[in-house]
């Protein structure tokens, strides 16, 4: 009997096993030719990931909502990540003596550059007002990006992409930015990480350092409690302003 | 590791509600974060299954960020069009926001060393 192709394949493109195990082969492909280059920068595995798993829907013909429709099991685990990164930062904060003042003034001139010089670039550069609202909120993690965008007028998938794009951006750059201006320490180094990328920066930044990948974490999850508070209010002023 | 994940859950969780029942901006799982944390530094010690837990999630947390980002395939036509306003916007935001973070903290830091 001639096994039925076309009716494997229309099974395999809707279902969400292979979407899974594509996203894991993808990223597991990823993430050993990033250890066998010695931990290459630009060979991050979320970039790796995703170039491979683009090409392939693109050849296939599968649209991304399909491929989504799948792989979303793997896109939930980013709530109960994000309630985790509590772990960290309360051992970081039960360990520490003082020194909450620097870390807050950091956050704050970190959260606001992240998100003016954004739109500022952005709007230089005659990107769309719908795409300068996307990329506000591209350095905190991808729930809360998506939630701010939408609030804003951006467009939220727009946003996902722009955030994971930054975090790979600032996993790539960022060592080499922060030895350039001899920013040393490992606290400083973590933190920097985790306002600038976010999840994909503190991956990072857990590889190179305890320490650092401890304050990354806690980077990331006061970012985004202070992006989610200002964000909103710096586009309510903007909107106030504008309009009278 | 079972019980672990049900506790994370029902963080996410009580924060979707709340967020939800007020129309709060922040999202649940950072409302769930912050609830989780303030009952971790009430409590004397971080219990052993939750540390294990969390961390054999967030051992792989960069691979959670590839649904959203093959997005990229969905949104060609704006990348297409904007690529040099967006990478541009990227790139220089990025380096700039690890810079002034990085340099503020150390420098802050540095300080109060020499204060004490």
């Amino acid at each position: 009997m001639q096994p039925d192709f076309q009716e494997v394949w229309v099974y395999l493109s809707a279902s969400p096993l292979t979407a899974l195990t594509v996203t894991l082969i993808a990223y597991l492909t990823g993430d050993w030719l990033y250890q066998r280059s010695g931990r290459q920068p630009i060979l991050n595995p979320v970039l790796i990931a995703v170039v491979l798993i683009t090409f392939g829907l693109t050849v296939t013909g599968i649209d991304y909502w399909t491929y989504f429709e799948g792989a979303q099991f793997v896109h939930f685990l980013l709530g109960p990540a994000t309630v985790a990164l509590a772990i960290p930062v309360a051992k970081l904060l039960k360990s520490m003596r003082g020194g909450f003042t620097a870390l807050f003034t950091a956050l704050a001139c970190g959260s606001v550059t992240a998100a003016v010089s954004a739109v500022v670039i952005a709007d230089l550069l005659d990107a769309s007002t719908q795409t300068v609202m996307s990329l506000a909120p591209k350095s905190v993690t991808t729930p809360i990006a998506m939630g701010i965008s939408e609030r804003i007028g951006g467009l939220p998938s727009l946003t996902a992409v722009c955030v994971i794009m930054t975090g790979v951006i600032g996993a790539i750059l960022g060592p080499y930015v922060l030895n350039a201006a001899r920013i040393t320490s490992w606290d400083a180094r973590g933190f920097a990480m985790g306002v600038a990328a976010h999840g994909i920066g503190t991956a990072r930044a857990i590889q190179i350092n305890k320490d650092a990948g401890a304050f990354a974490s806690l980077a990331v999850g006061l970012n985004g409690l202070a992006t989610a508070a200002l964000i909103p209010l710096f586009w309510a002023i903007w909107q106030w302003w504008s309009g009278s | 590791m079972l019980v672990a994940l049900t506790q994370l859950l029902a963080c996410q969780l009580v924060g979707e509600i709340i967020a939800r029942a007020f129309d709060l901006a922040i999202p649940g799982p950072v409302i769930g974060m912050g609830l989780l944390l303030a009952i971790l530094l009430y409590r004397k010690q971080v219990p052993q299954t939750l540390d294990d837990t969390a961390n054999g999630i967030l051992a792989h947390l960069s691979l959670l960020f590839v649904p959203a980002g093959v997005g990229v395939v969905a949104h060609l036509a704006i990348l297409g069009n904007e690529w040099q306003a967006i990478l541009g916007s990227l790139i220089g935001s990025t380096v700039v926001t690890v810079l002034v973070t990085g340099w503020v903290l150390q420098r802050m830091h540095r300080r109060q060393r020499d204060a004490a």
